[in-house]
């Protein structure tokens, strides 16, 4: 893969890495004593790994001209692997802290890295940050040059920015193992890890600017701009609502500039679009390209999915509020954010509506294709998740949902039943064209998965909308006397079945995607074998450059 | 600072509801102008070319 890139983008590598070993290095005796010292070595560590990788190869031949004549696919196949690593690694996480909430016993250390606070941030960055964001990030390199015609500008970038997020990912889930957090959900990691996501996520952003730029096809297709919404969006929150005074340079604790009510609705507005522009627009950009591309059909409505496109990105930004009812917050700020919840059911129906009606006519291959199906399947939980959310936006509903695992389950039928289905469909279509195989090693490994995905996403959801309706109306049940009928411990112990029910449909969810990396590990393996014996032996390596780049 | 709470209401009611009525209206004219369907009609159907290399 190092050889890959040209001398001059080694040279580049090396020194950027060199100048981030040097910030670990300042880190790692500027914060000595702080948990910012382990992050230093960390850093240092990451840097000096990839530097000898880089350095390994420093001195190989210049890459062939002929390479310009293809798509540069390298970061896209290594972010493949990193999302089902990081898919496997979060999810086995999550099922963790299922299994704490069902039998809080298993505690089984008594130290504080493994107690349910510091995992569950695990889990919630594992699977949004690393499984979601490097599937986001590998499909959007590989979407942007098909749909533009164009190869990446350059070589190093794309890896700049794959590494560079992997590192902050590292970092941030590292982090809350040693109790550095900032306590904003899903904006946990610290003002050093944060300002290292805005350089990579500018140059993300450069990137992508400038692969359009060379762009062979007049119109940018749609799935483009979902792409670079879920960019230009997340950089703006990411941003806003890190902002924030470090204690010292040497130390990991930093305050938000916000504070109170302003912080609340900062934080979710923040939360609400982190939903909205990475847990949807990025993966409403997948579905656009490889749902049509798998299905052999073009979309059902092009104007229909710009439409779209457009109410989402006016009406999310302003529905924030609703994670803010009956709170100190204006009652018309709520007010407004329940109004714009409840408009945008329109323009996520008509993507979840657009995406189905491009299926019509094409029903046979969804059930016989599991990639399809998956796919699919994933467009009806967009439309059901997002209709529950437009439900739960409701100030009434909202007082029966709000603190219950009713919450919990709609954001896993999103999180599974949409954004992980989509993810899996989009990276099974993918992984062929990636390792120029004609298909994945095993069609039945994907119907297997495709059935546990689908009954631990069901058996999920559904436990958890049994346990946040009881537990709500519990805890609004009022006696004769007019005090609550049901003590907190009460509603706990109703629970209790439930959460077994959920860690084990997670439990099945994650064994799917173990049989996923199982499947992308096969099929890679066969692609090379393949090669091995397409090159019939007697060729220097360097002849078959493209394939020695893709078994890397 | 001028900006208070009254101020900040005002104008999220006025100018808030204007600007995303102009947004959707721009929106829409893009969209639904007959000239672009040509563009969009390849956009959709180009995407599905099996020619897996960058134009030249
Ligand atoms: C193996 C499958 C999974 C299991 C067993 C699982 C389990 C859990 C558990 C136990 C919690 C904590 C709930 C609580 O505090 O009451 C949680 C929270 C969360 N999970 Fe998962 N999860 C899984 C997959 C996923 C995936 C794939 C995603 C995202 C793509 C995801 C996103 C989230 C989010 C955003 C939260 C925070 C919810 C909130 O604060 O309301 N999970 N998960
Ligand atoms: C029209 C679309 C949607 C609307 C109006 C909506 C609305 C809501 C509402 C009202 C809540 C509960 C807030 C509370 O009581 O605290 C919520 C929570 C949540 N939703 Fe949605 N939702 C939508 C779509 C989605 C989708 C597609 C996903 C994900 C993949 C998602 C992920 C989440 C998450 C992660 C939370 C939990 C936030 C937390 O940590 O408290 N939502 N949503």
């Amino acid at each position: 893969m190092v050889t890959g890139l040209t001398v001059s983008e080694r040279h580049m590598a090396l020194f950027v890495l060199g100048a981030l070993a040097l910030a670990g290095l300042a880190m790692a005796v500027g914060g000595r004593g702080d948990p910012l010292a382990v992050h230093g070595y960390i850093v240092l560590a990451f840097s000096l790994g990839l530097g000898f990788v880089v350095l390994s190869a420093l001195f190989a031949p210049e890459p062939p001209e002929s390479r310009l004549s293809e798509y540069y696919d390298d970061p896209t196949r290594v972010g493949i692997i990193l999302s089902l690593a990081w898919a496997v690694a979060g999810m086995f996480v999550g099922v963790w802290v299922a299994a704490l909430l069902a039998w809080p016993e298993l505690t089984f250390v008594d130290s504080a890295w493994a107690s349910f606070g510091r995992l569950r941030p695990v889990h919630t960055s594992g699977v949004i940050f690393g499984f979601g964001g490097n599937a986001l990030i590998a499909t959007s390199f590989h979407v942007l040059q098909r749909t533009s015609r164009a190869r990446l500008p350059d070589q190093f970038s794309p890896w700049f920015v794959l590494i560079g997020y992997n590192l902050f990912c590292l970092i941030a889930a590292s982090g809350y193992l040693i109790g550095v957090t900032q306590s904003k959900e899903y904006a946990e990691p610290e003002w050093y890890a944060d300002i290292w996501l805005v350089i990579v996520w500018v140059a993300y952003f450069v990137l992508y600017i400038r692969t359009l730029q060379r762009r062979k096809e007049p119109h940018i297709y749609v799935a483009n701009w979902y792409y670079m919404a879920f960019i230009l969006v997340v950089a703006v929150l990411h941003i806003v609502n890190n902002l924030a005074v470090p204690v010292t340079f040497g130390h990991a604790k930093s305050y938000s500039l916000f504070s109170g009510v302003q912080d609340a609705m900062t934080q979710w507005w923040y939360g609400h679009n982190a939903v909205a522009f990475f847990l949807t627009s990025g993966f409403l950009g997948m579905m656009y390209y490889y749902l049509p591309k798998r299905a052999g059909r073009p979309i059902f409505s092009y104007r229909l999915s710009i439409i779209s496109f457009w109410g989402i990105t006016f009406m999310y930004m302003w529905a924030g509020a609703h994670h803010l009812h009956y709170t100190a917050l204006p009652q018309w700020v709520q007010t407004l954010g329940m109004t714009f919840s409840l408009v945008l059911l329109v323009p996520s129906w008509a993507s979840a509506g657009n995406a189905l009606a491009t299926l019509n006519g094409a029903w046979h291959k969804v059930r016989d294709d599991a990639t399809l199906r998956f796919m699919m399947v994933a467009a009806v939980f967009y439309g059901l998740s997002t209709f529950e959310g437009s439900f739960m936006a409701i100030r009434a509903v909202n007082s029966l949902s709000h603190y219950t695992d009713w919450t919990v389950g709609h954001v896993h039928a999103g999180a599974l039943g949409w954004v992980a289905m989509i993810t899996f469909g989009s990276l099974y279509a993918l992984v062929p064209w990636m390792w120029k195989t004609e298909r994945m090693y095993s069609p039945r490994l994907i119907e297997l998965h495709f059935w546990l995905a689908l009954a631990g996403t069901v058996v999920y959801v559904f436990a958890m909308w049994n346990s946040g309706i009881i537990q709500g109306l519990m805890w609004r049940t009022y006696n004769d006397s007019g005090t609550l009928a049901y003590s907190f411990i009460d509603s706990l112990v109703a629970m209790h079945p439930y959460y077994i029910a959920r860690a084990f449909g997670g439990l099945l969810f994650l064994t799917g995607a173990v049989v996923c990396c199982v499947n992308v590990a096969m099929t890679i393996r066969m692609a090379r074998h393949a090669r091995k014996a397409e090159a019939g032996g007697d060729v220097p390596l360097y002849g078959q450059a493209g394939a020695a780049q893709a078994g890397e | 600072m001028g900006i208070d709470h009254e101020s900040v209401v005002a104008v999220s009611k006025s100018w808030g509801l204007f600007y995303l009525i102009a947004m959707a209206a721009g929106v829409l004219v893009y969209t639904l102008w007959p000239g672009n369907r040509k563009r969009f009609t390849r956009a959709k159907t180009s995407i599905l070319d099996k020619n897996d290399r960058p134009g030249e």
